[in-house]
């Protein structure tokens, strides 16, 4: 063993410069040809800057309402809520919020609502909804923005982000930039 | 066709299509051949050599391999000490993170040498960025450790009786340089050009669209990432691992990085009929993993799809699946199938939690680490496997009434005795250790974030992924503190180097042997027969261990609901 300790040591400092420090470099350096220089995809809306991919708490009835989150989408954690499917205390809770979805789109049957709306995501930070969760959501924007549902509808349409090549995964849609459309279009009604 | 489905059919089969040439081309680095990155590496590894003062070209028998890997991986675990140790002193601290606790950075370190990841830690609030590239660095060398073992394996059978088993810190830069950061910088790239950051400021402040003020951390997270995937280590550079929209941005990256935990412990079978010449004996080991694989897979992609009946019973619409723990751009069938992915490999990065997984979608995650021989981590899979192939053998020839030979040697007492020892070592190390957390309610029960039979499954599940050295959990379980901390620091270390010394000792000692020319009366260990016969061995092993522990946890909660 002794005589493998010195040159453990030396090789361990040599392949550290190797992997911990120019690897991580030449990311970096390619990261600055990135769109938005390896900082994460950033978007600006009247001067305030967004992460898209980060989610975004929208629970405001004007919006259309993001996923519940374990963090309260403060993306300075990540976290799910690691419920377990037996748990009772968890079930009560999607039911409360079953409730809550109801009393707040009272138009809406319970059957219509989607299950994603109701669960946690895994990071806490999910930027998507999916069409169903988008749509179910129409009526209760329309009547509170007074804008015709047929166009929300025409919105989602747009905002919906087709599957990989047309093929692969699920589609979805961005919530933040879909609150973004959504107010824009609500200013060019009011004007 | 489902668009979710195809998906994963398409990542999975172009996946095991480049594990082909890929294998060919690691049996060409190991065998020492021309490679086509020789030009670049091969003078950075001369300086290195020489600096370190290591003749790389020097012979070594299994002994002195097992002396050189233990050595080297005490000196990343005392620097790994130091450094997490002191990290809030240190440079690349712009969060201001504080030092890890003695106990925490006990874990931490020996969970990212042994290639684990068992994460008690969050990245964003836990690790400087200095931290970060440290484990990093660890997530190459370790990575590096498994594969360089099994080279030593590949090397054994080779020859026809040698004791002359390579060079282990040739075996090491190789797999680094050759076969791990090549494929980490291709990763890496298609992640920060999807939108992973790579950068080195700190935490920012941003106001969100409805008002609410938010902090978003951030970090050199995309190389990270990489080879956390392609070295099957798994550790999250954030909390919620790769369920994070800056790890895993959308469903190209979420395939590139299911394809680069894959690819190398699926090449790593290949290579080894290339290597050794028995390409025959690859494919019965491939098809005996890959039937495992799909029977663990199947059923978890067909549950997580279909949704929790609990939540189905209150009228609402559950054709999305189980969401709960899940991100909407991967899907329910994308998630289930990681779920196996990463538990039959060693990786152990998860993009949707587990916890919250079916409770049957939760007992074949833990098989898939309780088998932990199904492809398996990065080099170790393989010695795993090895384990088992040699039981089988043994078993098979005392049926037929021979002396058991593998590959032209005799497999006697002496190995036989090294096998069962490796082979029971795996249920003894997650049995006793859960058995000890269940006994006192002080330390088990306590820090659990679900009641009952599910409460049960995350001890269970966080012992079986310390043993695995999977580093996935059940991560409800409130696991920084001292007896979570130190109870699974060790069985990290046992469950790490003894099933690497094992193998490496059995397979040292048969290359050792006098070599039998195959004859009629040998039996054969390339066809479909001995495959099942493998496959029978893993099944009752597994079945006779794991199933009391699982009838108590994931089996009753299924029966509950």
């Amino acid at each position: 063993m002794k005589q493998h300790i010195l040159p453990a040591i030396k090789l361990t400092v040599l392949t550290i410069i190797l992997f911990a420090v120019l690897y991580p470099l030449a990311v970096w350096g390619i990261a600055q040809f990135a769109p938005d220089k390896g900082k994460g995809e950033i978007i600006v809306y009247k001067g305030q800057k967004y992460y898209s991919n980060i989610g975004q708490s929208f629970t405001e009835d004007q919006y259309f309402y993001s996923r519940p989150s374990a963090v309260g989408y403060n993306a300075a954690g990540s976290a799910g809520s690691n419920k377990g499917p037996s748990n009772a205390a968890y079930l009560a809770e999607v039911q409360a919020r079953i409730d809550t979805f109801l009393v707040h789109n009272p138009e809406i049957r319970q059957s219509a609502i989607p299950v994603e709306l109701v669960t946690a995501s895994g990071s806490g930070l999910d930027p998507h909804i999916s069409v169903a969760a988008a749509t179910v959501q129409v009526k209760r924007i329309a009547q509170i923005r007074g804008i015709n549902p047929a166009r929300l509808e025409q919105l989602i349409a747009e905002h919906t982000d087709k599957p990989l090549a047309g093929l692969f995964g699920p589609e979805k849609i961005n919530v933040l930039k879909l609150n973004i459309a959504l107010d824009e279009m609500s200013k060019a009604n009011n004007q | 066709m489902n668009t979710e489905i195809l998906g994963i059919i398409v990542m999975f089969t172009a996946t095991l299509a480049l594990a082909l040439p890929f294998g060919k081309y690691i049996a060409r680095v190991y065998g020492g051949e021309k490679t086509l990155l020789d030009p670049v590496f091969n003078p950075i590894e001369k300086v290195c050599y020489k600096i370190s003062g290591i003749n790389n070209k020097k012979e070594m028998n299994w002994k002195e391999h097992m002396v050189a890997l233990l050595t080297i991986n005490l000196v990343w675990f005392l620097l790994g000490m130091l450094i997490l140790m002191t990290q809030q002193w240190l440079p690349f601290n712009p969060d201001h993170n504080p030092n890890m606790s003695a106990d925490l950075a006990f874990n931490t370190t020996i969970s990212f040498v042994v290639n684990c990841n068992l994460q008690h830690y969050s990245g964003e609030t836990g690790m400087s960025y200095l931290g970060q590239m440290w484990l990093m660095f660890l997530q190459f060398v370790s990575a590096g450790t498994g594969l360089a073992a099994a080279a030593i394996l590949f090397k054994a059978f080779r020859e026809k009786t040698t004791d002359q088993l390579g060079n282990f810190y040739d075996f090491l830069m190789k797999s680094c340089t050759r076969i791990l950061l090549p494929l980490s910088l291709v990763v890496a790239l298609i992640l920060v050009f999807n939108g992973t950051p790579m950068t080195f400021e700190g935490k920012d402040q941003i106001v969100s669209l409805q008002g609410d003020t938010v902090n978003v951390s951030t970090g050199p997270a995309a190389g990270f990432i990489a080879i956390k995937h392609v070295g099957t280590n798994g550790g999250g550079f954030f909390g919620a691992n790769a369920a994070h929209p800056f790890e895993n941005p959308n469903y190209l990256t979420n395939m590139v990085v299911m394809f680069a935990q894959l690819i190398v412990p699926l090449a790593m079978i290949f290579a080894f009929g290339y290597f050794t010449g028995r390409k025959k004996f690859s494919r019965m080991i491939f098809g005996v993993m890959t039937v495992g694989f799909l029977l663990l897979t199947l059923p978890n992609i067909n549950m997580e799809m279909n949704g929790n009946p609990a939540i189905a019973a209150m009228g609402i619409d559950d054709s999305s699946g189980a969401t709960e723990g899940k991100e909407i751009r991967f899907g329910a069938a994308a998630t289930g199938f990681w779920s196996i992915v990463t538990t039959v490999i060693s990786t152990g990065s998860v993009n949707g939690m587990h916890d919250s997984t079916m409770p049957l979608s939760g007992m074949n995650e833990l098989l898939a680490m309780m088998v932990n021989a199904f492809y398996g981590g990065c080099g170790v899979g393989l010695l795993n496997f090895f384990i088992f192939i040699i039981l089988a053998v043994f078993i098979s020839g005392l049926m037929v009434g021979r002396t058991p030979e593998f590959m032209g040697k005799k497999i006697e007492a002496r190995e036989m005795k090294i096998a069962m020892i490796i082979a029971l070592l795996h249920p003894f190390l997650i049995l006793v250790g859960t058995a000890l957390a269940t006994a006192f309610p002080a330390q088990g029960a306590s820090t659990l974030n679900n009641p009952g039979f599910h409460g049960f499954s995350e001890i269970l599940y966080e012992y079986t992924s310390s043993a695995a050295n999977n580093g996935s959990g059940f991560e409800g379980l409130g696991d920084n503190n001292l007896w979570w901390n130190i109870t699974t620091g060790f069985v990290l270390i046992l469950g790490r180097f003894l099933p690497i010394i094992g193998p490496i000792a059995i397979a040292g000692l048969l290359a050792n042997k006098k070599y039998i020319p195959e004859s009629n009366g040998t039996l054969k260990t390339d066809t479909a027969t001995f495959g099942l016969m493998v496959f029978a061995v893993i099944a009752i092993i597994a079945a006779l261990s794991f199933f009391p522990a699982l009838t108590l946890g994931p089996i009753a909660e299924y029966f509950s609901m």
